[in-house]
């Protein structure tokens, strides 16, 4: 039997599909909307009942938040009585009234009406500053750290505390408050924190012993004790070790606390960028003659800084959400307002409490969330090796 | 002049010699800081001998004066010093942050989990909760439990029945209490026992099905051990421990455990802000051991439960125990916040209320950081022998 004689012997024998047969689509439990629901959310009886469960808490959150917030809030009003639960409005929600009145208050605390203009245009000078510093392609980024590290605090301590040479009437810093303060205190506190981290994180990779020493010292110092006891220490020591005629005002102690806390542990985000930049960088920058300063600026630092910039900004929320510490050495800063217009007589009652802290935990959420946002962004971006884009 | 000595070596500035300059460097920076501290001394001396502040620890032994709201050692205002209120204020921190970690600990895990479910929604929810909780300052969440969650739950009068006979007011919650009659030792003695010898068989347990492939009902056998014992003891000589069940008056609640509102915020606020880091750190641990070990686990037939069990938990905690530590330590230290809402802990007592009435700040606030200070170093000195004992034992099979 030639093998000519056997194909033909099978093909008579049984039915064989000569063209490719298209697949048949899943079976249409598994796919689709009906697919998908069954494999993410009911894949067995345990997960059934964790959905059901699931579904009735964000149900329920959901219902509370939207009574609260919309449903049963008070809109209008001019004092407390507004806000008081009477027979006929049983259930009161959010006081927005309250906010409204107050808006003002929490934004600029009791700095003087007629200057307040000086507080909106630090906010945009400062809000320019931010963008080009972290939009990383936006141009000539080397005058934005300039501008942002340099002369955006000496402008913005001109034009908030005042400098009657220029027309600008004095404001004392006691008269600082609410959303000014909580940001004065984040940007005094990442201007200085960063180049005194990076200073502290090169000194304790330093070969100098005494360099070391000190560094290693302050850093564990510093994150070795709560934030609240480093606060104490400036607002009560500082003044006790200063000579009597420089004594620093308030504020003043407040932000040389969180700087200083800030900067160790900026500087440990700072000696983790380093540590990842090979040796050989450091070892061939030196190799071509630099000195360390030039070796540091133009090798090292910008390369370290940009691995670690998520690192960065996640700290620096930190730094952000601790700013709120403040409140306990005195200052009046969002949340210290918040405090003091909800104890008020004219507006206390039992919802302004809540609908006090949910503005706070608005704007806390809204600032923090997109840092957090920010930062996952980079460390995608530098993931995806996007090191060598300028 | 020696010319051989100049065309072998070329003349190098004093200016320029590393060695040189680093000393110089060292030495002015030693004496930039030894002059800061020589100044701020003797301006300290001079403003405290000006403000007619006495100096040294001679305070440690008068006479407090003033009342603290949770003493968890014997303390009164009339009789007692403020060393003694020293202890009590640290007490009352170690309780806040103990319970913390624990409580903490278990949600954290459990969020951490369920971050990774493979139920959608379950994966969803605890990734808001995170978010939420992460971006929110912990001192707004306080405030937010103390002034806005317990006071505004109902008076005395309408106090919230728990099951169990607790009661939940705005002026925190009372638990009945239990009563220790003489012969109560001797059921302490059969729960300690009972304890031990659970803990005994779980090991025999383990090497017989080691050896054999035969299980033990494990849970039942460990909670009859460890519950059972002592309740049958209890039983058999005649119940010597009671409970103080609390009765509401009119106007107050008499008898029971009275837990301070103030410390039941601190509490509830610290364990879900630290849960939500530390269910970061346990998704992180999971997510670092490969694929290949869950995939090879399920290989071998392993149910899911199972194979998180024994097999991905036990490598992620290498990767989990240091930033854990890390976390534990922020706890402690974010519990002195308490300050906000006068729960009376270390920094609440002393660093507030002995700081105010002594005027000793430098005494006072140095003694309340070392405090922290020395259980921070404590902490970081364990991490680091473990770390390096975890390194030369990692590469073994």
């Amino acid at each position: 039997m030639t093998t000519a004689e056997g194909e033909h012997a099978i093909a008579e024998a049984a039915f064989v599909q000569r063209a490719q047969v298209t697949a048949l689509p899943p079976p249409l439990a598994m796919r689709g909307v009906w697919g998908w629901l069954r494999a993410n959310l009911f894949s067995s009886w345990f997960n059934f009942w964790l959905t059901v469960c699931m579904l009735a808490l964000l149900g329920w959150i959901a219902y509370v938040l939207t009574e609260f917030l919309f449903l049963d809030a008070v809109w209008t009003g001019s004092d407390r009585n507004a806000c008081l639960a009477s027979e006929q409005h049983r259930g009161i929600g959010a006081c927005w009234p309250f906010v409204w009145e107050r808006l003002n208050y929490f934004t600029y605390g009791s700095y003087p009406i007629p200057q307040r203009w000086r507080v909106d245009v630090f906010f945009a000078i400062l809000a320019i500053g931010v963008v080009w510093l972290l939009w990383l392609d936006a141009p000539r980024r080397d005058i934005g750290a300039f501008y942002f590290f340099i002369v955006l605090p000496i402008a913005s301590f001109i034009l908030l505390h005042g400098a009657p040479m220029l027309g600008l009437t004095r404001v004392d810093t006691a008269l600082w408050g609410g959303v000014l303060v909580t940001i004065v205190v984040a940007a005094v506190g990442i201007v200085v924190s960063l180049p005194l981290g990076i200073l502290l994180a090169l000194g304790r990779r330093s070969h100098m012993p005494a360099v070391r020493l000190f560094s290693v010292i302050f850093i564990e110092f510093v994150r070795g004790v709560p934030l609240i006891t480093v606060l104490f220490m400036a607002s009560v020591m500082l003044p006790l070790f200063l000579s009597e005629d420089w004594s620093p005002d308030k504020l003043l102690r407040a932000l040389i606390g969180i700087a200083l806390f800030a900067s160790a542990y900026m500087a440990e985000v700072v000696r983790a960028g380093l540590l990842a930049i090979p040796r050989g960088q450091d070892e061939a920058a030196t190799a071509l003659g630099l000195r360390f300063w030039p070796r540091m600026r133009l090798v090292i630092l910008p390369q370290a800084l940009r691995v670690t910039i998520p690192n960065i900004v996640n700290t620096t929320i930190g730094l952000f959400k601790d700013t709120t510490l403040v409140f306990i050495v005195g200052i009046f800063d969002l949340l210290r307002t918040i405090e003091v217009a909800r104890i008020d007589p004219k507006w206390a009652a039992p919802v302004t409490s809540t609908t006090g802290y949910a503005v706070a935990a608005m704007f806390y959420f809204v600032f923090c969330y997109s840092m957090s946002r920010y930062a996952r962004h980079m460390e995608l971006r530098l993931s995806a090796g996007g090191r060598g884009r300028r | 002049m020696h010319a051989a000595d100049v065309t072998s070596r070329p003349t190098r500035s004093l200016l320029t010699n590393p060695t040189l300059r680093s000393i110089a460097y060292q030495v002015a920076l030693c004496s930039a800081v030894g002059f800061l501290g020589y100044e701020a001394i003797t301006n300290a001396a001079d403003n405290l001998a000006r403000a007619r502040i006495a100096t040294g620890f001679g305070f440690w032994n008068t006479n407090a004066g003033f009342d603290i709201s949770q003493t968890l050692i014997e303390y009164s205002s009339h009789s007692s010093t403020y060393g003694r209120a020293f202890w009590v204020g640290l007490l009352n921190t170690l309780l806040v942050a103990s319970l913390g970690i624990v409580f903490a600990t278990v949600l954290g895990f459990v969020i951490g989990i369920a971050r990774l479910s493979s139920n959608w929604l379950v994966a969803k929810v605890a990734a808001g909760y995170v978010e939420l909780i992460r971006n929110l300052p912990l001192l707004l969440q306080l405030l937010f439990w103390y002034n806005a969650v317990i006071k505004g739950l109902p008076e005395i009068r309408d106090s919230l029945v728990l099951p169990g006979g607790g009661f939940l007011n705005n002026r925190g919650l009372v638990l009945p209490k239990p009563i220790f009659e003489p012969g109560s030792g001797v059921v302490a003695i059969a729960f300690l026992a009972g304890i031990i010898a659970a803990v005994m068989f779980r090991v025999w347990a383990k090497r017989r099905q080691a050896l054999t492939g035969r299980q033990a009902p494990l849970l039942l056998v460990t909670l009859a051990l460890v519950f059972g014992l002592p309740i049958f003891v209890a039983y058999s000589i005649g119940m010597p421990v009671g409970f103080d069940v609390p009765q509401r008056g009119r106007f107050n609640i008499t008898g029971g455990i009275e837990v301070l509102p103030e410390f039941a915020a601190l509490l509830f606020g610290l364990v879900l802000y630290t849960a939500a880091f530390i269910a970061e750190v346990v998704r992180a641990g999971v997510q670092a051991v490969p694929v290949g070990q869950v995939e090879a686990a399920y290989a071998l037939g392993l149910r899911p439960k199972i194979a998180l069990r024994q097999i991905v938990l036990p490598q992620a905690m290498r990767v989990i125990i240091p930033p854990l530590t890390s976390q534990y330590l922020n706890l402690l230290k974010n519990s002195s916040l308490a300050v906000a809402i006068a729960y009376p802990d270390l920094v609440q007592v002393f660093a507030g209320t002995v700081l105010n009435q002594t005027g000793q700040a430098v005494e006072v606030v140095a003694l309340t950081m070392a405090v922290y200070l020395t259980i921070s170093l404590a902490a970081s000195l364990a991490m680091n022998i473990y770390s390096r004992l975890i390194t030369s034992a990692g590469d073994a099979p």
